[in-house]
């Protein structure tokens, strides 16, 4: 276990550090202590590494992820794993706006709550949030899939493309273009694999599933005065 | 952008510690807003005793004879504090109604910041360390406090347009956004009698909630009333002799970050601002829903 302490060390060299290990290095476990809500933590990580932040971070934390494991011991700032491409982002506690926004792969896991916004943008993310989500979440998400174990805020999917929605508790309300849609074992399946990876025991057959009424794909002439 | 942090004690054994305290939130918070940053501490009220806080352009020539001058006009004694720019006058609250306009009278060009039981303003523009140095804001002591630090978008950078905004008696009012029908609520608020320093759409704010305040709410219902009627984006954090006040506006996209122990209530626009404060790592640490009103009072 190699340790970064962050208060004394700074930003730029914990981050130079991290670029520096490549796919075959030998250093793969990180820990990163006196993080004390700095921003842009373990950004633009490129390998397969396991790092521990211990305590909670600021904006941006683990942002562009690609292969590595990234534990957060505390609460994230806005924007955590946004546009992750590969590997996976644990949070024990609350995340805040805007997390894991246009993710293209890996995995987000929220053990807390997320605020607003949670995976607006995600193209091809999977994100797990043991708690509940803010509004407008997954606005215009692309794909990837959104496990939410308690509620959903205002206007959930809104302008929604292919991404699939699970929410175990009550919606406030759907955005535009976004449906319940028919729970078919297939999607048990899809739920039950998403919630193992999310740590979560929740049971897949509690869940709703939500997706694009595709209705905002095309043009409709009869909403040309509406613009 | 904008900073803002906010300290509300729980534990008298902590008032000491206040403008410390609120000096190093403040302080983490400058990457937030550089151009101007200030701070309201409620320094305790003292029975019968007003206090007023007032700036000057020339503080020499201002406040050489300020205090001996007002004693004279009020017919009553006043003790006088300067602070670099700013001076705090302490009179009997009997003669408050009177001070306002005796000050205007006797040096015409002096700003009020601020004039209440408790509330004592300071503001400045320049970072929140110079200006937390300059007004010695980390020996302060009192009960809750607010600061704020400008990144100007609405109107210029000025000492005038720097927050706290006080539009009332031991009021104030930060903010974090910028509001949209600020020049039609104005022009509301005059007719109803208010009157306005700056073209600040944060003042605007300030003097809605004690405009409410005034018609007979208290805090909270001012605050939930300015969901109705205030259009834009905001976080406010707003202070009152007693009470400490919260609020996002629906879409709540400007950042905020609120802890509770035994010992205080906190915010912060970044959860780095509370970081030095005792007790943070058992604290409770949430994010305040939007369109929610969170109050306390002592």
């Amino acid at each position: 276990m190699q340790t970064f302490d962050l208060e004394a060390d700074g930003l730029r060299a914990l981050n130079s550090t991290l670029h520096a290990q490549k796919e075959h290095t030998n250093a793969t476990a990180w820990e990163i202590i006196n993080p004390k809500g700095s921003h842009a933590l373990a950004v633009g990580v490129d390998a397969p590494l396991d790092i521990t932040v211990r305590g909670s971070t600021g904006y941006y934390c683990a942002g562009m992820n690609k292969l590595a494991t990234i534990r957060i011991k505390g609460n994230a700032g806005p924007g955590v794993a946004e546009n992750m491409m590969s590997g996976s982002v644990i949070i024990d506690g609350d995340a805040s706006q805007y997390a894991g926004a246009t993710g293209r792969g890996g995995t987000l896991v929220i053990k807390g709550n997320a605020a607003s916004r949670c995976g607006i943008s995600m193209k091809g993310i999977d994100i797990i949030v043991h708690g509940n989500i803010g509004h407008m979440s997954a606005f215009m998400a692309q794909s990837g899939n959104l496990v939410v174990c308690g509620d959903a805020g205002d206007a959930l999917g809104d302008s929604l493309y292919e991404a699939r929605l699970f929410v175990r508790g009550s919606v406030k309300s759907l955005g535009a273009d976004c449906v319940e849609k028919e729970m078919r074992p297939e999607h048990i399946e899809i739920l039950r694999d998403l919630l193992a990876r999310g740590e979560c025991d929740a049971d897949p057959s509690e869940f709703r599933r939500y997706g694009s009424a595709r209705n905002l794909y095309n043009f409709n002439v009869d909403n040309a005065s509406a613009y | 952008m904008c900073g803002i942090v906010g300290l509300f004690l729980k534990d008298r054994a902590l008032e000491p510690q206040l403008g410390a305290l609120l000096t190093d939130m403040l302080v983490t918070m400058t990457d937030r807003g550089p151009d101007s940053a200030g701070i309201a501490i409620y320094g305790g009220a003292e029975a019968g005793k007003w206090v007023m806080t007032v700036q000057s352009a020339n503080p020499d020539a201002d406040f050489a004879t300020l205090e001996a001058d007002l004693a004279a006009a009020l017919g009553a004694p006043v003790k006088m504090t300067a602070k670099d720019t700013h001076a705090v006058l302490e009179l009997d609250t009997d003669k408050a109604a009177g001070a306002r306009s005796a000050v205007k009278s006797l040096r015409p060009d002096l700003r009020i910041m601020s004039a209440g039981e408790s509330i004592e303003i300071f503001k400045e523009v320049g970072l929140p360390a110079d200006v937390a140095a300059r007004f010695e804001v980390s020996k302060m002591s009192g009960s809750h406090g607010i600061g704020h630090t400008r990144m100007a978008t609405e109107s210029a950078i000025t000492t005038m347009g720097a927050h706290p905004f006080s539009t009332g008696p031991d009021q104030c009012l930060v903010h974090n956004g910028s509001l949209s029908n600020h020049n039609s609520l104005r022009r509301r608020l005059i007719r109803e009698g208010m009157s306005f320093e700056t073209e600040n759409d944060s003042e605007v704010a300030a003097a809605y909630l004690s405009w409410k305040m005034a018609e007979g709410a208290d805090l909270g219902d001012a605050l939930e009333a300015s969901l109705d009627d205030l259009d834009g984006f905001y976080t406010f954090v707003v202070g009152t002799k007693d009470g400490f006040g919260v609020l996002r506006d629906p879409i709540a996209c400007k950042p905020a970050v609120m802890a509770e122990t035994d010992q205080y209530v906190a915010f912060g626009s970044e959860y780095r601002a509370m970081v030095n404060l005792p007790g943070i790592e058992t604290a409770r640490v949430w994010e305040p829903e939007p369109s929610t009103v969170y109050f306390w009072k002592h």
